[in-house]
């Protein structure tokens, strides 16, 4: 794979050093196309912003109902009191894309830069196809894999971690008898954040300034301290934008979620037992079609929260990275 | 310019529903114009219980009278009521009846103004307890046993209660996994239902579709999740419809010194044996289950297809009547259980939704 050219050699030419003194004719063309396709550029901007304010309008719309309906109400004709039903379901979307973020973004990270800096160009450019196909994978066939192998597989470690490390609060509990517990919902929620997480990184990783990377090693940096050095630092925002792809993806996740976690309605910090928090995302998908009147309002509304902290979450990654602009090496 | 095809995309998506809407509510009249036999079709929603038994009566029923088409949705029993009582179905398919203050005169918009609902049991099919534990090929629970397990009170398969039922069987000293529905589910009703009539004592929360928060357990979705769940996990144990867990061994329930297993005879049974609730119409056979009925397997689900008493044209009515005619007939009842596996009404049972049937107008 070849390195792209970095910002700095690109020369300043175009705009300014243009054909200058032109034909008429061609210059009024060329304004109409840049005119047509400032047109189109704008309006895909536009429908971006106007689909995202007609979800968070259904939402909103479709969840007042159940925001509103007075705690009575929702106790006979819906799930439960709101807030107490919805807050099990939020701490377990956030705690699940935790625990996958945990184990996937270190991987991420270093096949990321194995096929950027340590792989032959032979061995770095299938393995990136191969990450990438790995994004193709129905979710579907993730939770059939997550809940008929790898739960089966993993239950006799689970029940061994249970046994000998239970003193650590994690491990604690009584162990799950079929494996299906939260760990190994997040273990598959690892593995589907691990194409879009990589192939960012790589991304990003490939963009660090050749100079910086040679200008390292010139000094004596092993190749390690010239990653140190060099690239993290210049990649600081990139991996964080990567991160934050993979955790909508894992925030978001609901087939895969629903079917392999043994799903409950208790906040607990456990990951080898029975009763894990469910996702809010499996929630409305287990419920949904079972519900009806003011339980599909409040789904929605769950819907609603789920939205709610995923900008949350958004918002304070845009913050971390704002306020670290300073340290990176791309300015 | 982006904003133009997806305004359009908008405006042909609510074209095609409203569309759609129209061609759902006039199907009937557009049937009546042409002999019934030719392009009338039926809209039913409902129960997922019942899919399987649906799709074998449509295909029985269409095969039978060519060019009417019924069109059953099994998108579950709560979208089955509200849109039959929206008028959006002709018939629901229900996994309870409509509740008192769900009847009444004109509160159905497919049906006349001064009609209310019927409610006709035509599904019974009986829920296992299935169980997987290592060296154990069969197993007897007393109903308070089997509660206590599902509640979480039993917690290791060697327990005393268990053994007390299995004389000569070599428990295992492991942890019980109770396995129990994630979604909501009529088996899930049904099945907690059973567990607070025989051991009110032990299972004191009332029978709901949702499975109690407080109680916890294993979950899992839908009954090829349970099924699957208990089949993969060890020491397990779960409920599901019978009929699709016949790999797994299934618990035999004693009831007051009898033991029961969940067969087609001792489901019916319960039907027979339980009085209809009181103050609906003559016509109206919802059922008040009585689980404790002598040698009746108790933990039945039963499902109901929930019809106007009068339809605003006597096309979609005698529509209806035909194809609810067929699914409580012998033959109807006997395809069912070929091809789901439900328990096949009693003949006395059919005779009475026969009777019900006759009645709509």
């Amino acid at each position: 794979m070849t390195r792209p050219v970095t910002h700095e050699t690109v020369t300043e030419s175009g705009d300014q050093g243009g054909p200058g003194v032109q034909a008429t004719a061609a210059d009024d063309k060329r304004r109409v196309g840049d005119s047509v396709f400032r047109l189109l550029a704008t309006g895909s901007g536009l429908t971006i912003l106007v689909i995202l304010a007609l979800v968070a309008a259904f939402l909103v719309i479709q969840g007042s109902p159940a925001l509103l309906a007075p705690a009575e109400t929702l106790k006979t004709q819906g799930y439960g009191e709101f807030a107490a039903w919805v807050a099990p379901f939020a701490f377990g979307t956030v705690w699940a894309a935790i625990l996958a973020l945990a184990m996937a973004v270190p991987v991420a990270i270093g096949i990321a830069l194995f096929i950027s800096h340590y792989a032959p160009r032979a061995i770095a450019q299938p393995l990136g196809y191969v990450i990438d196909l790995l994004a193709a994978v129905p979710s579907v066939v993730f939770g059939l894999w997550g809940t008929s192998v790898l739960a089966v597989a993993t239950q006799p470690l689970y029940l061994w971690l249970n046994t000998h490390l239970s003193w650590i609060p994690f491990f604690g509990g009584q162990a799950s008898g079929t494996g299906r517990t939260i760990l190994t919902a997040a273990v598959v929620l690892a593995v589907m954040v691990l194409p879009i997480t990589t192939s960012m990184c790589r991304e990003v990783f490939l963009q660090a300034p050749r100079l910086h990377e040679e200008a390292a090693l010139a000094l004596g940096a092993t190749r390690w301290e010239m990653i140190r050095m060099a690239v993290l630092p210049f990649a600081r925002p990139g991996i964080v934008a990567a991160v934050m792809l993979g955790l909508g993806r894992a925030l978001g996740e609901t087939m895969a979620v629903a079917m392999v976690m043994s799903g409950g309605r208790n906040i607990t910090f456990q990951v080898l037992t029975s009763n894990n928090p469910n996702t809010i995302a499996a929630t409305i998908a287990q419920n949904f079609p079972e519900a009806f009147g003011l339980k599909t309002n409040q789904l929605v509304a769950a819907g609603l929260i789920l939205f709610l902290i995923t900008l949350v979450v958004n918002m304070l990654a845009r913050w971390i990275v704002a306020r670290r602009a300073e340290y990176s090496g791309a300015n | 310019m982006r904003i133009t095809p997806f305004a359009s995309s908008l405006v042909a998506l609510a074209a095609a529903v409203s569309l759609a809407g129209c061609a759902a509510n006039e199907a009937a009249p557009a049937g009546s114009a042409a002999a019934t036999s030719s392009g009338a079709t039926l809209t039913g929603k409902g129960s997922s219980a019942m899919k399987a038994a649906q799709e074998k009566w449509v295909a029985d029923f269409q095969t039978a009278n060519s060019g009417v088409t019924v069109n059953y949705s099994p998108e579950g029993s709560g979208a089955g009521r509200s849109a039959f009582i929206a008028g959006a179905a002709q018939f629901a398919g229900s996994d309870r009846a409509l509740k008192d203050e769900e009847m009444g005169a004109g509160k159905f918009a497919g049906c006349a103004a001064d009609s209310s609902a019927l409610n006709l049991p035509v599904y019974v099919s009986p829920i296992a307890i299935i169980f997987n534990i290592e060296g154990v090929d069969s197993l007897t629970l007393d109903p308070a046993t089997a509660a206590g397990i599902f509640a979480g009170k039993i917690t290791t398969w060697n327990d005393p209660a268990i053994a007390k039922t299995n004389p000569g069987v070599t428990l295992p000293d492991g942890n019980i996994t109770a396995v129990h529905r994630a979604d909501d589910s009529g088996t899930t009703s049904n099945f907690t239902d059973t567990l607070n009539a025989l051991a009110p004592t032990v299972w004191t929360e009332a029978a709901s579709d949702a499975w109690p928060a407080a109680i916890g357990g294993e979950a899992a979705t839908g009954t090829s999740g349970v099924v699957g769940a208990v089949t993969n996990g060890t020491n397990t144990i779960g409920y599901a419809d019978a009929s699709q867990a016949a790999k797994l061994g299934h618990v035999t329930l004693l009831v007051d010194g009898k033991k029961l297993t969940p067969t087609a005879d001792a489901a019916s049974k319960i039907v027979d044996a339980s009085p209809l609730v009181k103050g609906r119409a003559t016509n109206d056979l919802a059922l008040k289950l009585d689980r404790t009925s002598e040698g009746a397997y108790p933990a039945v689900l039963v499902s109901y297809v929930i019809v106007c008493e009068t339809y605003q044209d006597s096309a979609t009515a005698k529509l209806v009547k035909d194809y609810v005619g067929y699914i409580a007939s012998s033959a109807g009842q006997q395809s069912a259980a070929t091809a789901a596996g439900s328990a096949p009404l009693s003949s006395a049972f059919q005779a009475k939704v026969k009777a019900a049937v006759d009645s709509i107008k």
